[in-house]
């Protein structure tokens, strides 16, 4: 199985060695990537079905290099455990269908375009799988060259502009997480007293490793930046909607389906087990953020012409319901922030799919260019009805659990101690209805105001192959969420628990005298003397 | 027996010495070039085996305390040849194409390696500065091998002016030290260093000089219009070699001659000064460049910044640090160069404008791929080599607890990305201004070129491979 998992994780990469075999042959270029893509997602199958869901909390098929030298303990380490499971997962099925997504519509060099999607496979899958906080950050970078050639080469007019634009953004949050990163690391080494530096998530995630209070504002200012600047949080946002409506297809479903999940997941992830004290004193504040982004994004999105870019925009809004619930620390909210991980890579996926296609067929996507093409491609209508219906969030479609528990335990959340945010971030789901159905409508219903609409043709097999899958998903995960819930469940217990003891552990060793006064103030740590913060658990 | 064993400890410097002299003998009596281009390549691969082989083996001292062998000595003799190797071998090429391919040239390369090899073993202010001389009047000429073009002349003219002007520097330098000390050796005069003015003075000096070659600011200005101007396999040579000797030089004479628990006085500030100044100027300069070559040229002053980020952390790893870093520099430097001069050999001189590479990178794609590759490894985007080298750097100086430091050099190199993606905007996302072949590059130059990309991401993925790591050799200098 260990090795089943690093196949899966390589299986892309090597396969642009017979990618390059065949670049000549434009078809079998084709071929060749999805039997890659399709192969890697059958060799994962094993991996979810082996998984062991009652230890979720702990790392299984867990392969471990040797540190690069002693006293340094960076290695080759990988795994996956109730938090990586699903998305590692949702990462393998979006491949054979990004592959296919791109089966006409990409006609520029296609041994380097699949070599791209290639490399992207295996970064997205090693970022999900890498158990040590350098190996993460090497694929968490690596992420960005593919993409940034996605978007560059194979992009729309505006191409260069926002492939930089998102190039640098990312790249000047993640830099500075890196220092962030080497920090942590020396402070992990002392502490485990065997080595100098140690990036070993389960050391630093563990109970033994505690940083003071001072430290773990600054690293969690540095590791919080890097991540929502990728999700991304309202106010840095700028970068995704050029990114969005500039990449091909294929890029907009891997960006939002998966890269956009790599901050939210790393918030959890890191962040939360490393800096406890720092995640829950800046909970509000990122409860803030998260709301301004999920009713900013909805309001621009209401207003846009163009359906790609209202689609990017609802990701604002969609990604801001994930952060909101990350942070509101309880298990319920935690369960509904990463299904709705999956669930917003299943929908906003489908949507830029679908908008991809409308696109192939009239090189267009304004939504005052369409108007009535139900009528002349009904299975084209019914599965962007669901795709819209999921994103929505209507009871029965999985869209639903996802902000539904988010909802429920940002509402009882004891960090935010407000009800207001869960009342706020509500008005985003009857936005999203707003927005998402309008937009409907006017691309739907109505009569054909353009004659070029008449003659679109519906979907051919091809395009219907590669949307069922995701809409088997979106209702079954609607209708059984618990198929889906139980991998992270006992994680996401363990993990708030342990990061609640180790908060306080940490409230209780500061010395009120060893500490700035401004961090004393923030952490009131005057109070903990006597009265311990209690974080009760839901 | 003891004066044999001395010439065995500067082997390779004396092999490249004879295979240089050959050289010269050759090219006045039998005009074959290619005889000539054996020569050269062969003595750089002898010496290069017994220099690889030296990496393993005992250190001390020779030559009554001048030269140092072995440790880090060693790893500074390896990478210089490895860049002057890669450079002579792609240098044949496009020196052909350019019409300037006489066999003076490899005598000058040869012969500014012996330099170049003395400077990495100096352990004598003698010793740098008859090593730095060697190196640098064999680079005036290389730098003036073109010189009927305006740039040509210019660059041999600058260098020589700005280059004797900062001989005088730290010849001033190693005199008022003497003046203190009394002392040449590097670890006599750092037990006789009193912390006076003279020698405070005489250091300050030595340093400028120093800093004159490795391009730090402000001590620049001569860089890009010198780079734009030499043969651009030349240029890659005077970027990676010279600056790893300097750099190998200026760590002996730091740790040898300054260490910080002497009485000669706490460097790292001031050089953590002129790291900050050379980022940020290396890096704001190099945004604004249109030709290619001085856009390399400024990059080139930013990376000595980064690397002197690690010598202001001024710990076993910072230097080792640094010591990795300049490996991994001249594996992608060497490498970007030499795609630049393929281009360059398929069409004019004048072809490193920026906007003539619009749309170049799908006309030879392996020649795009491969420039891609050198440039983020020089942007320091993982998983390529040049990662890993600021990884290290930047991971002594938040260790040392330079952190602010380390924030400033991630912050100039996330600007730095800008200039490196802005050559791929024009390789790949524009449109070819007008239809033109390319010719082939050539088996050996791109073999050549192949394997430099390989090395490339090979060390940038080796740190995590089973076995003993190429940093870890390097930081067992200091250990031991």
């Amino acid at each position: 199985m260990e090795f089943l998992l690093n196949l899966t994780i390589y299986l892309p990469l090597l396969g642009i060695a017979a990618i390059l075999l065949v670049r000549n042959n434009d078809e079998a270029i084709k071929w060749v990537s999805l039997a890659i893509t399709s192969a890697t997602f059958f060799i994962s199958l094993p991996l979810l079905f082996g998984f062991d869901v009652a230890n979720s909390a702990i790392p299984q098929y867990v392969t471990e290099g040797a540190a690069i030298f002693s006293g340094m303990d960076v290695k080759y380490l990988v795994g996956l455990d109730g938090l990586s499971m699903l998305l590692f997962m949702l990462t393998t099925l979006m491949g054979p269908i990004v592959v296919l997504a791109s089966w006409t519509s990409v006609k520029k060099s296609l041994a380097g375009y699949f070599s791209m999607l290639m490399i992207l496979q295996t970064a997205s899958l090693g970022v999900f799988a890498a158990l040590d906080l350098v190996v993460f950050y090497v694929f968490f970078e690596l992420s960005l060259i593919p993409m940034y050639f996605l978007i560059g080469i194979w992009g729309g007019a505006g191409r260069i502009k926002a492939t930089i634009k998102f190039f640098i953004y990312t790249l000047v949050g993640s830099l500075l997480m890196l220092v962030a990163l080497l920090y942590l690391g020396y402070a992990a080494g002392a502490a485990s007293g065997t080595v100098t530096f140690t990036s070993d998530w389960r050391f630093i995630a563990g109970p033994e490793f505690t940083l003071g209070l001072v430290e773990q504002t600054w690293l969690f200012l540095a590791f919080a930046l890097a991540f929502c600047i990728k999700v991304p949080l309202f106010p840095f946002h700028t970068w995704l909607p050029y990114a969005h409506t500039e990449a091909p297809t294929a890029g907009s479903v891997v960006l939002a389906a998966i890269m956009l999940k790599l901050g939210t997941y790393g918030l959890i992830r890191v962040v939360l087990p490393a800096f406890p004290n720092a995640f829950m004193e800046f909970a509000p504040w990122m409860a803030v953020l998260s709301v301004i982004g999920i009713i900013y994004g909805a309001l621009v999105a209401m207003v846009q012409k163009d359906v790609k870019k209202l689609v990017a925009y609802s990701s604002v809004s969609h990604m801001g319901f994930v952060v909101l619930g990350i942070f509101a620390l309880n298990t319920v909210a935690m369960q509904g922030a990463i299904i709705q991980m999956i669930n917003h890579g299943l929908a906003t996926g489908a949507l830029f799919l679908i908008v991809g296609m409308i696109y192939d067929r009239r090189h267009t996507r304004m939504i005052s260019d369409f108007g009535g093409i139900a009528k002349q491609m009904p299975v084209f209508a019914v599965v962007f009805m669901i795709a819209t219906l999921a994103s929505i969030g209507l009871p029965g479609l999985n869209g639903f659990i996802g902000e539904f528990l988010i909802l429920n335990g940002t509402f009882f959340s004891e960090l935010y101690s407000n009800k207001a945010y869960a009342i706020l971030a509500a008005t985003g789901v009857i936005l999203a209805a707003v927005y998402m159905l309008w937009m409907y409508q006017r691309v739907m219903f109505g009569p054909i105001t353009h004659e070029e609409n008449k003659k679109l043709v519906d979907l051919n097999g091809r395009e219907i192959g590669l949307l069922v899958p995701l809409v088997i998903f979106m209702v079954w995960i609607g209708v059984r969420p618990l198929d889906f819930t139980q991998y992270s469940e006992e994680w996401v217990e363990h993990y708030i628990s342990s990061s609640e003891e180790k908060s306080q552990t940490v409230l209780l060793n500061t010395n009120m005298d060893e500490i700035p006064d401004w961090t004393a103030r923030m952490y009131k740590v005057e109070e903990a003397q006597e009265a311990v913060p209690f974080y009760a658990e839901q | 027996m003891n004066y044999l064993h001395d010439m065995y400890t500067f082997l390779p410097g004396i092999i490249v010495a004879v295979a240089g002299l050959l050289v010269i003998i050759l090219e006045a009596y039998k005009k074959s070039i290619n005889l000539i281009y054996g020569i050269s390549v062969t003595g750089l691969v002898l010496a290069l085996g017994f220099a690889i082989q030296s990496l393993f083996g005992e250190t001390g001292e020779s030559f009554t305390g001048m030269v140092a062998y072995g440790g880090v000595p060693a790893f500074g003799t390896v990478i210089v040849l490895l860049g002057a190797l890669f450079c002579v071998i792609i240098s044949k090429d496009y020196l052909e194409d350019k019409l300037i391919h006489f066999g003076e040239v490899y005598a000058m390369v040869l012969f500014a390696t012996v330099g170049m090899l003395g400077l990495a073993v100096s352990n004598d202010l003698i010793t740098l500065f008859i090593s730095l001389e060697t190196m640098s009047i064999a680079l005036y000429v290389l730098a003036g091998l073109m010189h009927y073009r305006k740039e040509g002349a210019e660059a041999a003219l600058k260098y020589f002016l700005l280059g004797a002007f900062s001989t005088g520097f730290l010849l001033y330098g190693i005199a008022l030290i003497y003046g203190a000390t009394g002392h040449t050796n590097l670890l006599s005069i750092a037990a006789a260093a009193d912390g006076s003015a003279l020698f405070l003075g005489g250091s300050a000096l030595l340093l400028v000089g120093i800093f004159f070659k490795i391009a730090a600011v402000p001590f620049h200005m001569w860089t890009p219009d010198v780079y734009q101007g030499t043969p651009t396999t030349l240029t890659a040579f005077m970027a990676t070699s010279a600056k790893a000797a300097t750099f190998v030089a200026f760590i002996l004479v730091l740790t040898r001659m300054l260490p910080e628990s002497g009485e000669a006085g706490d460097w790292t500030n001031v050089i953590q000064v002129v790291a900050v100044i050379t980022m940020i100027i290396g890096n704001l300069i190099a945004l604004a460049q249109d030709n290619v070559k001085r856009m390399l040229a400024y990059s080139s002053i930013a990376h000595a910044g980064y690397l002197m980020v690690g010598l202001a952390a001024g710990t076993a790893a910072g230097y080792s640090g640094v010591l990795y870093y300049l490996f991994a520099y001249t594996l992608m430097n060497v490498g970007a160069f030499g795609v630049i001069a393929y281009y360059e050999r398929t069409q004019a001189l004048d072809f490193t404008e920026i906007d003539s590479y619009a749309g170049l990178g799908f006309k030879v794609p392996v020649m795009g791929v491969m420039l891609s590759i050198f440039l983020f490894s020089l942007a320091g985007i993982p998983p390529f080599v040049g990662f890993v080298g600021k990884y290290y750097v930047f991971a002594a100086a938040v260790n040392a607890g330079l952190i602010p430091l380390a924030i400033i050099g991630v912050l100039a190199s996330a600007a730095s990305v800008y200039y490196y993606l802005r050559v791929m905007v024009y390789l790949y996302f524009k449109d070819a201004h007008k239809e033109y072949t390319l010719k082939s590059p050539g088996t050996l130059f791109k073999a050549t070129l192949l394997i430099l990309a390989a090395l490339t991401i090979y060390y940038g993925i080796e740190p995590v491979l089973p076995g003993t790591g190429l940093f870890e050799l390097i930081t067992s200098y200091y250990t031991a």
